[in-house]
């Protein structure tokens, strides 16, 4: 039976919580096909415990290749592996997430293996009768919901965003096979690793967070954008940006929210000071939550919007830091 | 140093809208503009050739329409520009789309660079760059946030991924996909842009790149779009006027617990 697989990855060792999110939308879909799932790890080592992690999320199987030069990702030394590993396995979905490793990995192995794909699937699903894949993704800016198939190639194909699936029930009494695999050697890699140099600010990617906190134009000057900061550090959440703010070097490109920047899904998006163009909702459609400061009743980003404050920001944050905090010392 | 970029053309979003009744793209006629994106895969393009010697050649596949994009691409400091358009491309996917302009960088040869845009604003799949790498055999460097060294046969760069920003060092030639991070871009010149009306766009057709039919447009497209549904927006938003102090503290306490209920504040831990 072809099985569904889901790429794992990978941090200093340690498997990230994508790799989880993964095998939750993988077990549906193996469930409804009767079908195998396998998780996909290729890592410089891994960690006691972390296949066993696996297992209780859900793989059947688990292909494991361990070599030092996975510590950090090339395409190649990754493509190296999986391209042999496809082909004598031959299963029939392949999902991994919509990060910098799966948005450069899969387009690649999709060529490789004369397949489609779809990225940044905001659902997936089985369609009856013909067993087909059903990729659900957001297109033009999030304006409209694309259903894609592909129906005469395998493997299927589909990446999807961290944090865009809840995680599946754990149960510590699953199993899974592991196979290991052989790492083929790859003679030269066009692409060596020199280090990773950290992010300043020490912040985890917006894309990643539960909470952003976005500022725009109306903090009005740079020093004001501390107010953002404070709020997003006192929610535990990270700091977005709009264009406006970024251009103006209120904030780096990394926190930028919107069409030019990042596609954010998180929990809860607070946007203060944004009026909502076009371009910086397509960042943001796919949020669970929205929350509004703005002292204009007619902008734009209330279409949006769950709740919304209207007034003066700068009225308004103080006294929302002052009861946060005030909350926190009484618990 | 000889470069090409691949540069596509998009429709301007804020003129996208979506018909309430049959649920499809209302596109008017003249909204269409070359992808932001790649405005910046453009200006990496040309500091490498201003600081190595060399020049850039710009190939699009697309409508008629596309010419205006590589004129754009040429006003700005482009020395060549190539348009490949031909009915049996029209519906390609990625898959097709990255073959398509495969072939088209093979016939052009001799390259020691293509660069990218990190995505399209359209279709904002991000694919087409890995694709052309993987059927050119090509290293790979996705999210190029800085080029710190080149030299004729290698490279090195910064990425910006999720922990930061990798150092990698490539081998030439490569293709690179570049975000917004690696500089800002030009603008045409009025200079370029009367360089741009003298030169001539060359235009290739399937026959011209010798591409196999069973690879391009709609039957060359392992995907189908099957279904397309404008997401109804079904958020009532609850609004608070923040006038005056006792306004404000009430509308902020009513957002505080609100956001407890969904557990949305951050966690306290004791001790
Ligand atoms: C091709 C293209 C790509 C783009 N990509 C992006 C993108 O990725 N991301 C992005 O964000 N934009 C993008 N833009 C820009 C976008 O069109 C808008 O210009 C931008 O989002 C506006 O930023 P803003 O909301 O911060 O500023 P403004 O539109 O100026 O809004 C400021 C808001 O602050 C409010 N305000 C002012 N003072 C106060 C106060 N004291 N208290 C409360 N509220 C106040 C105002 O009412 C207003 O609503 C793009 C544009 C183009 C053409
Ligand atoms: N039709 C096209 N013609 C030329 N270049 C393209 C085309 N489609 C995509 N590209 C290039 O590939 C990049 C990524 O596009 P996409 O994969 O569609 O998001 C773009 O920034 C362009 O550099």
């Amino acid at each position: 039976m072809a099985e569904v697989w889901t790429i794992a990855e990978t941090h200093n060792g340690s498997l990230k919580e994508v790799s989880f999110e993964l095998l939750a939308r993988g077990r549906a879909l193996a469930d409804e096909l009767e079908v195998p799932l396998a998780s996909v790890v290729l890592a410089s080592h891994t960690r006691e415990g972390e296949l066993e992690r696996l297992a209780a999320y859900g793989a059947d199987i688990i292909y494991v290749a361990e070599d030092e030069r996975f510590a950090s990702f090339t395409v190649h030394s990754h493509a190296a592996v999986l391209l042999p590993l496809v082909r004598d396995h031959g299963p029939q979905i392949i999902l991994a997430a919509a990060t910098t490793t799966g948005r450069t990995l899969l387009p690649y192995l999709a060529v490789k293996l004369g397949c489609g794909l779809t990225a940044d699937c905001t659902s997936l699903a089985i369609e009856e009768g013909t067993g087909n894949l059903l990729q659900i993704r957001p297109a033009i800016g999030g304006n409209i919901m694309a259903t894609i198939k592909s129906p005469d190639h395998r493997p299927q194909m589909a990446t999807s965003r961290p944090r865009s699936t809840p995680l599946g029930n754990m149960d510590t009494t699953r199993r899974a096979t592991v196979i290991r695999v052989d790492p083929p050697s790859l003679s030269t890699d066009p692409v060596e690793v020199l280090g990773v140099r950290p992010f300043r600010d020490q912040q985890t990617s917006i894309e990643d967070a539960r909470t952003v906190v976005s500022g725009g134009k109306g903090l009005k000057k740079r020093e004001n954008f501390t107010l953002i900061e404070q709020l997003a550090t006192a929610l535990g959440g990270e700091v977005g940006a709009s264009r406006d703010a970024v251009d103006r070097g209120w904030a780096t490109y990394p926190h930028q929210v919107g069409l030019s920047g990042k596609t954010i899904s998180p929990e809860l998006y607070i946007a203060i000071g944004i009026s909502g163009a076009i371009q910086h909702l397509a960042g943001i459609k796919t949020a669970k939550r929205i929350v509004v400061i703005n002292n204009d009743d007619e902008a734009n980003i209330l279409d949006i919007a769950d709740v919304a404050i209207i007034g003066d920001l700068f009225a308004i944050i103080p006294v929302l830091l002052r009861r946060l905090n005030e909350r926190r010392k009484t618990q | 140093m000889h470069i090409i970029v691949p540069i596509k053309q998009v429709p301007q979003s804020s003129d996208v809208k979506m018909d309430p009744v049959t649920g499809t793209m209302i596109r008017s006629g003249r909204s269409s503009t070359l992808n932001p994106l790649d405005l910046y895969a453009l200006e990496a393009a040309f500091r490498l050739t201003e600081a190595h010697g060399g020049s850039v050649t710009v190939v699009t596949m697309g409508p008629d329409s596309a010419a205006n994009i590589l004129k754009e691409a040429l006003s700005m400091g482009a020395e060549r520009a190539i348009h490949l358009t031909d009915r049996p491309f029209g519906g390609s996917d990625t898959y097709a789309t990255s073959y398509v302009l495969s072939r088209a960088i093979e016939k052009i040869g001799s390259y020691d660079l293509v660069i990218t845009g990190e995505r399209a604003t359209d279709g904002d799949t991000a694919q087409v760059g890995p694709g052309i790498a993987a059927w050119l055999d090509l290293g790979l460097v996705t999210y190029v946030s800085s080029i710190e060294e080149a030299t004729s046969t290698h490279l090195v760069a910064e990425r910006l991924v999720e922990e930061g920003y990798q150092r990698v060092q490539v081998a030439l030639p490569a293709l690179l996909t570049v975000v917004k991070e690696i500089a800002i871009p030009r603008l045409p010149t009025l200079k370029g842009k009367k360089r741009a009306m003298a030169s001539t766009i060359e235009r290739w057709d399937a026959e011209a790149i010798e591409a196999d039919r069973s690879r391009i447009g709609l039957k060359g497209s392992p995907t189908r779009v099957v279904k397309i549904e404008t997401p109804k927006v079904a958020r009532s938003c609850t609004i608070y006027h923040a006038d005056g102090d006792e306004a404000t503290l009430a509308a902020v306490d009513h957002l505080i617990d609100l956001l407890e209920e969904q557990q949305l504040l951050k966690e306290v831990h004791h001790g």
